[in-house]
């Protein structure tokens, strides 16, 4: 029988002369170039600051926006809205992700067949992505509580949560429906080959290619979420993170408590976004890097 | 050689391909197979040569169902299987193809990509779809390589993967659709001695292949396609040593041209 990849046992070595001299080479290029790097972004870094610091209007601006104790005062409701954001994000996040994929594949079903539910899914996506989230918040932050129907929720952050996972839906759904097309189709044609069926062959072989694809822009969706989540407090109560910092600027007359706000939000965004591409380095594999 | 001679003997065919047609194409413009007949018999190595175009690929896919054929029949063990009302995915369930370019599954190990279909079509546990894998690994001679991902391995050793993937499924019949023209000359060796093998067990294969040595060493019956038809089988001598039909001497030529005889 054929064999696997032939064996053998490399020689015994030592750097050459030459060797060890390229190394030193490079070791010097390098450090040579992190001194550079460092010292550049020192300069540039220290030049932003002078200018910063140095322009007119500076000391205004640093009082308006940077009181510690402005920041102080309005940091425990400030992050008690962020609470509001986090648990709406975290519901609408899943919502999103399994009501977009269900669209994406409903949108790619091949054949005459499906076609009344890919129009209807097509549908789906024009609609929600097409609709302002402000004006999507109103229709059914407002709209739905008013046709006073029997066993419909009127909670402000549920109505907000369904507004939010609407638009938010419509565009993962193509995230998704992006993933899934860039499968090759020999893909398929292999699965269905050993007798799976087309759901198989989507669930097993298409699905997890598709996923592992699509997760960087996957981030971005989440990354705004976790932003716009707070839209839903122009349904009055609850408040999120930015409108309790909206309150406090009003109260102390200082715009302090909106960079509070903003220095949460990106507490949040940018460990996730480390997260994610740890786990897409640990579970993925090299895209590109295969035959198709 | 395996089998009864050239042509369909005394024994009902196991694969019988009558006036197929498939065109491509918004309107149908590009036609590939024109009205094709072929028959193969058990145990038979069936080779199909022929210039790029000239239908190998789409005869296999047809075969394997994957393509939806415009007219004709395609019958496996006297059973007519392009009828819409059959179960496609168990016909396919008992036929193999192996592609030019492997298809493996790229997310899946080597040990999974060969267990898929005996757990998820045949039902096996995976214990036991591990077992028949593993030793369906070994014969291609990559059990060691079980626990890799497709990408981890080389275009000979990918194929031989793929091989073992088509065959855990004891399928009556395999379909190889040019296996050896992504590869690096010295790997084409590999996968044709597994090919090899495999006739001498007695397995019905139908191979689409460039490689003229490997179909005049291996074949029962050589047919040459052109203009979307069988335009010239017989026995491999005879086909490619002297052929009628002035379209097959003219390919045949270029071959050799190509140094490739």
């Amino acid at each position: 029988m054929t064999s696997g990849t032939s064996s053998w046992t490399p020689s015994a070595w030592t750097p050459s002369a030459r060797e060890l001299e390229r190394a030193a080479y490079r070791r010097r290029r390098t450090t040579r170039s992190v001194v550079l790097a460092a010292a550049s972004t020192s300069v540039v870094a220290v030049a932003l600051g002078l200018a910063l610091v140095g322009a007119p209007g500076w000391p205004r601006v640093r009082d308006s926006f940077l009181r510690w104790d402005a920041a102080r005062d309005a940091l425990p409701d400030v992050a008690l809205g962020l609470w509001l954001n986090l648990r709406v994000f975290v519901v609408v996040a899943v919502a999103m992700l399994v009501i977009g994929l269900l669209v994406a594949v409903l949108r790619t079903l091949p054949g005459p067949v499906f076609w009344p539910v890919r129009a209807l899914a097509t549908a789906y996506v024009d609609v929600f992505r097409g609709i302002p989230l402000l004006v999507l918040l109103y229709l059914v932050g407002f709209g739905v509580p008013g046709l006073r129907l029997q066993g419909v929720p009127t909670d402000a952050t549920v109505l907000g949560g369904v507004a939010l996972t609407l638009s938010y839906s419509a565009y993962v759904a193509e995230v998704f429906r992006a993933g899934i097309e860039s499968v090759h189709p020999s893909q398929r044609a292999a699965a269905r080959s050993l007798g799976l069926t087309s759901g198989q062959a989507l669930r097993l072989v298409v699905l997890p290619q598709a996923v592992r694809r699509v997760v960087p822009p996957l981030l971005n969706d989440l990354a705004s979420l976790i932003k716009d989540s707070g839209l839903i407090s122009v349904l009055g109560l609850p408040l999120d993170a930015v409108r309790y910092a909206q309150i406090w600027q009003a109260q102390l007359a200082n715009y302090t408590p909106y960079v509070v706000a903003g220095v949460l939000f990106m507490l949040v965004t940018i460990p996730m976004t480390r997260l994610t591409d740890a786990l897409s380095r640990r579970y993925g594999y090299l895209p590109g890097g295969g035959h198709l | 050689m395996s089998g009864p001679a050239a042509g369909p003997g005394p024994t009902a065919p196991l694969l019988h391909v009558e006036g197929l047609r498939k065109a491509f194409g918004r309107r149908r413009e590009n036609v590939v197979l024109d009205g094709l007949d072929l028959d193969v018999a058990p145990h038979e190595v069936v080779v199909l040569i022929g210039a790029s175009g000239s239908g190998k690929s789409t005869l296999l896919r047809c075969v394997d169902l994957l393509e939806t054929v415009d007219d004709g029949v395609v019958e496996l063990d006297g059973r007519e299987i392009t009828d819409p009302r059959i179960d496609a995915d168990a016909v396919r369930a008992r036929m193999g193809i192996v592609f030019q370019s492997f298809n493996l599954f790229p997310h899946l190990t080597v040990l999974d990509n060969v267990t898929l279909a005996p757990r998820r079509v045949h039902g096996l546990a995976r214990a036991d779809a591990e077992e028949r894998a593993l030793a369906m690994l070994e014969r291609v001679g990559l059990r060691a390589r079980a626990g890799a991902h497709p990408d981890e391995l080389s275009g000979g050793q990918q194929q031989r993967v793929a091989i073992a993937r088509a065959l855990v499924n004891d399928p009556v019949l395999m379909l190889f659709d040019e296996v050896t023209s992504a590869l690096d000359p010295e790997l084409v060796g590999e996968v044709l001695d597994l090919l090899r093998e495999l006739s001498g067990e007695g397995m019905t294969m139908v191979i689409a292949t460039h490689e003229m040595g490997f179909a005049r060493q291996a074949a029962d019956r050589v047919c040459f396609l052109d203009g979307g038809r069988v335009l010239e089988a017989g026995p491999p001598e005879q086909v490619l040593g002297d052929p009628v039909e002035a379209r097959t001497r003219q390919f045949l030529r270029r071959i050799i041209d190509a140094g490739r005889l």
